[in-house]
């Protein structure tokens, strides 16, 4: 190409509020069920139902307002979006307009190892359409599931302040990552309860004002969104390259051909009529609740890694595989705290000592789907085994064996431990002295090595002595009696 | 005391079915049969004579078996077809909800038959609500029952002529700008128009949402206000819905109103040229005066704004509130060539031409480049106006005014012309956009007209107590009796 080209990106996310109930009504979210089993007359917009706010709604989005640095607004409103489409009960949809939630705001993320901060506009609460469904059961006809219509979102507005699909996309996951932390949104791409539409525009390098900007609408996918920023960019560059201007427009996106294509262009853009809903006064925010909810606010990931590489212990690889997802590190924090109140060793030993065996054990077979995640092992049963290893009563090898008997039985520690006759470690060393005298004599060279400073053959005796106990002495004290013991 | 009315009304039925001396089947088999002798008035739309009667002898059975009843046991009840009945069809007099039947009851309904009473018929009104005459159903116009010729008044027309008449003990109705009052004016009833917020307006189909209230119809003062006590109150289906105490209302009637400051719009009376109106209006300010009030001029210098800011609000949000009859849930679907032309045709085939008039005024009024010239700049004016009222409070305890400029015009006089039509509400618009409570109470017949003439008592939010205390004191005086002689022979 003839020029050099700087794309700039915006996102809009919507992303659904993880509450139990609608926006307006007491129908539940769930996903999945059967259509239009999950409605009433509010949210199929039947003549005389009335809107009513949910609380819950309005905090999780001021905790996503608050996470994200935003300005939460002690006063906000609703307003209506006029426009008539199948799957928009009332004709209108509630949003916020004029009068968001949240003002201002920002998030920062690494793009590789750079550290990159995007600022937001804001982010506002409203609710989402039915799903209209074409041809389903073959026919012709488009049926409409109002399971949906009236779910809780979010839209979070970024400013255009991305400049190439990489950089979005780790936005975007990073964003989904702070907002599942939160227990705000279940992060759920599949589901559609996290989705983005990106404005993308190209402008030549160095130029001040930006260039004609599309608008690719409902990217489900963080890889979709990556291939779609890349090729509308590409497109951008070919039309102006070729000498033509881009249309301010809608686009779709086709994961199948891996192209954008136009939906709606500016002149058909509708008039929304926005106006405030007479039916909802002003949402109020005192200070003293935005505190509330700020104090009671869960940790987020970057907050959980700084704490548990400086207090407990562990590595940036350990923090970073353990907030993984936010029941990990729920778990982690459960086994590691529990381990820690019983105050046998330091906090670092503690942490250390959950962190090694949540990674090599416990996180073999966990499943997670959206904020949910299925451990073999409940956290206060792990936190209990291992307790029993910081108390000596158990062998860290012991431990892992009862675990996997745990996982594998259902049952806890001590009905393992019992049933298993798992014996408590050796760690007399009257018991044990008898054991390793023989032992040594029995391998005069090796004794020789070691007394010649070859002191890696400690190894070699360790071993033989968890043969002959069959693994049941204590390891620290089969040390230190060894190594007073070669020495004679 | 007068004459008493020719039917008996809330109160007294109540009671009587209570103390076991009157049953209820008896009761609504009456108003069923009075509803069906006057056909003729087209008042109702609905009328559900199996279901009426077996829920009157579920009534008399519930006694029977000695359990206490409510406070309107037995009381029949027309609700204005706009207000949802489980089940029953609810059109808003319009083609486009022809056979609609809600599945669930509106608040209001819930706490009547709460209340033991029985729900008989749905009233004709102007469609969706809109309209002074209740001539722009889609089912006939309402005639009035004291002289056929003419309009009962609107939108609450249905309502207010079969209270008039003698069809119900109470009818509901709803109040946007006036449309429980100015058929109250032109029929001759008691309409109560309560503080927006006071009662649920859950399952009131909206025209205007600001503006919307369910209003009461009865023939007279006590019966209102033992209705208003079943009716007001919290509900948390209706965000909007105001979380105050709910006073004894009918107690209130039986209290003095000596001492009380009775504020006159001096200069906007001087403009009513119906001799009706005036001479009802100085008979009620006189005995006012009688009964100890101090009367004194009060000025609410931007409610001549009201017209204007009333059809511009009222419209921006019907525009936007009548936007789910798109044919695509319920009600009436007129099917063409695709999506677009499917909202089209149903739309122009279910909507009359008022309804279509004020969708079109409401839309421009909210279109990108004019929002802020026409919603906006009203919205400024309807703070202006709540703003006059505060002052006027600060001088008078309630605000006395005609309740509409003529007394019952004829059907058919001001169809043509819909500005004229708007400018019946010139005095129910001020209270409505200040979201006060106001009521219509008839003071007597016209010596030129023979129609039922009245005043409107307006007080300040959530005072409707002193409302109804100056609405019985004024009733009390005027030995008004509702009884069209073309229906009841002349009494009265």
């Amino acid at each position: 190409m003839a020029r050099a080209y700087e794309t700039v990106i915006g996102l809009e996310v919507h992303a659904q509020l993880k509450t139990a109930t609608k926006l307006f009504c007491g129908c539940p979210t769930d996903y999945g069920a059967a259509p239009n089993t999950q409605v009433c007359p509010v949210c199929l917009g039947l003549p005389g139902a009335l809107p009513v706010p949910n609380e819950r709604a309005m905090e999780l989005a001021a905790i996503a307002g608050l996470a994200l640095g935003c300005d939460v607004r002690s006063e906000s409103r609703f307003d209506r979006k006029n426009y008539f489409y199948p799957d928009l009960s009332k004709g209108y949809q509630i949003s916020q307009f004029e009068h968001p939630l949240n003002l201002g705001g920002h998030l920062t993320f690494l793009v590789g190892d750079q550290e990159k901060t995007v600022g937001l506009t804001r982010i506002h609460v409203e609710e989402d359409a039915a799903k209209n469904l074409h041809g389903a059961g073959g026919g012709a006809a488009t049926v409409v599931d109002f399971n949906r219509g009236g779910t809780p979102l979010i839209e979070i507005v970024s400013e255009p302040d991305l400049r190439s699909a990489v950089e979005a996309e780790a936005y975007l996951r990073k964003l989904r990552d702070v907002l599942m932390f939160l227990g705000v949104n279940d992060g759920n791409l599949e589901e559609g309860s996290f989705r983005c539409d990106a404005n993308v525009s190209v402008r030549p390098v160095g130029q001040e004002e930006f260039g004609t900007r599309t608008e690719i609408k409902n990217i489900n996918s963080f890889k979709f969104v990556r291939q779609a920023i890349d090729y509308e960019v590409s497109r951008q560059v070919g039309v102006l390259e070729s000498g033509g201007r881009v249309v301010q427009e809608t686009r779709g996106w086709n994961d199948v051909t891996g192209k954008t294509f136009s939906q709606r262009s500016k002149e058909d853009a509708h008039d929304y009529r926005y106006f405030p809903d007479p039916d909802l006064p002003p949402i109020v925010f005192g200070a003293e609740r935005i505190e509330a909810l700020r104090k009671a606010a869960p940790k987020l990931p970057e907050q959980l890694r700084a704490e548990w590489t400086s207090e407990w212990g562990l590595t940036p690889y350990d923090a970073e595989v353990l907030t993984g997802h936010p029941a990990i590190a729920a778990y982690f924090g459960e086994v590691a705290g529990a381990l820690d109140a019983g105050g046998r060793e330091p906090r670092a030993e503690a942490g250390k000592r959950a962190a090694n065996f949540i990674q090599a054990e416990v996180l073999r077979d966990v499943k997670t789907s959206g904020l949910d995640a299925t451990f073999s092992v409940p956290a206060a049963d792990v936190a209990e085994l291992l307790s029993r290893v910081q108390a000596g009563t158990l062998t860290g090898k012991q431990g892992k064996q009862v675990f996997s008997e745990m996982a594998s039985s259902g049952e806890g520690a001590e009905a393992v431990i019992a049933r298993l006759g798992v014996q408590a470690p050796i760690s007399d060393t009257g018991a044990l002295e008898g054991d390793i005298r023989a032992i040594i004599a029995a391998n005069p060279a090796q004794h020789e090595q070691y007394k010649a400073g070859k002191t890696k053959v400690l190894g070699f005796f360790v071993g033989q002595v968890m043969r002959v106990t069959k693994g049941a002495a204590d390891p620290a004290t089969v040390n230190a009696l060894l190594e007073r013991l070669l020495q004679e | 005391m007068s004459e008493p009315s020719p039917v008996a009304g809330v109160v007294d039925t109540a009671e009587a079915v209570r103390a076991g001396e009157q049953r209820a089947e008896d009761v609504v088999a009456q108003h069923v049969a009075r509803a069906k002798a006057r056909a003729d008035l087209n008042a109702l739309l609905h009328l559900d004579e199996e279901r009426a009667l077996s829920a009157a002898r579920a009534v008399d059975e519930r006694r029977a078996r000695g359990e206490a009843l409510g406070a309107l046991a037995g009381v029949p009840v027309v609700l204005k077809d706009n207000l949802c009945l489980d089940g029953v069809p609810t059109t808003c007099a319009s083609r486009i909800l022809e056979g609609y039947r809600p599945p669930y009851n509106a608040d209001c309904v819930e706490r009547l038959i709460a209340e033991d009473a029985v729900i008989i018929a749905k009233a004709n009104m102007d469609e969706f609500a809109m309209g002074s005459s209740n001539e722009n159903s889609a089912f006939g116009p309402v005639k009035n029952p004291w002289d056929l010729t003419r309009a009962p008044g609107g939108s609450s027309g249905g309502s207010a002529a079969a209270t008039a008449a003698g069809i119900g003990a109470v009818a509901l109705g709803s109040d946007t700008g006036g449309s429980v009052r100015q058929p109250g004016a032109f029929c001759g009833v008691v309409a109560i128009k309560p503080t927006y917020g006071r009662l649920s307006r859950y399952g009131l189909i909206a025209f205007a949402s600001s503006l919307d209230q369910v209003g009461t119809m009865t023939r007279d003062v006590r019966d209102g206000a033992r209705v208003l006590r079943v009716l007001a109150g919290h509900d948390k289906r209706d965000a909007t819905s105001a979380v105050e105490p709910v006073p004894d209302y009918e107690a209130a009637c039986a209290a003095p109103v000596s001492g009380l400051r009775v504020g006159v719009l001096r200069a906007a009376l001087d403009q009513v040229e119906d001799p009706d109106v005036r001479a009802a209006f100085s008979a009620a300010e006189q005995s006012l005066r009688d009964a100890g009030c101090d009367i004194v001029d009060i000025e609410l210098p931007h409610a001549h704004h009201g017209v204007s800011v009333y059809y511009l609000v009222a419209t921006a949000e019907a525009s936007s509130n009548l936007a789910r009859f798109d044919g695509m849930r319920f009600g009436l679907r007129v099917t063409g060539d695709d999506l677009l032309s499917t909202y089209e045709r149903t739309r122009a085939q279910g909507f009359g031409p008022e309804v279509k008039r004020r969708i079109m005024l409401g839309t421009y009024a909210l279109s990108s480049g004019y929002y802020d010239a026409f919603y906006i700049k009203a919205q400024k004016v309807r703070t202006l106006m709540v703003q006059d009222y505060q002052r006027a409070f600060e001088r008078c305890d309630a605000v006395l005014s005609p309740t509409a400029p003529t007394p019952a015009f004829g059907l058919g006089e001001k169809t043509g012309d819909p500005l004229a039509m708007y400018l019946a509400d010139i005095f129910t618009l001020p209270p409505s956009l200040a979201g006060l409570p106001a009521m219509h109470v008839p003071v007597g017949l016209g010596q030129a007209s023979g129609l039922p003439v009245g005043v409107q008592v307006t007080t300040p939010a959530f005072t409707e107590v002193r409302m109804l205390q100056l609405a019985a004191a004024l009733e009390a005086r005027s030995g008004y009796v509702c009884a069209p002689p073309a229906l009841f022979g002349g009494a009265g």
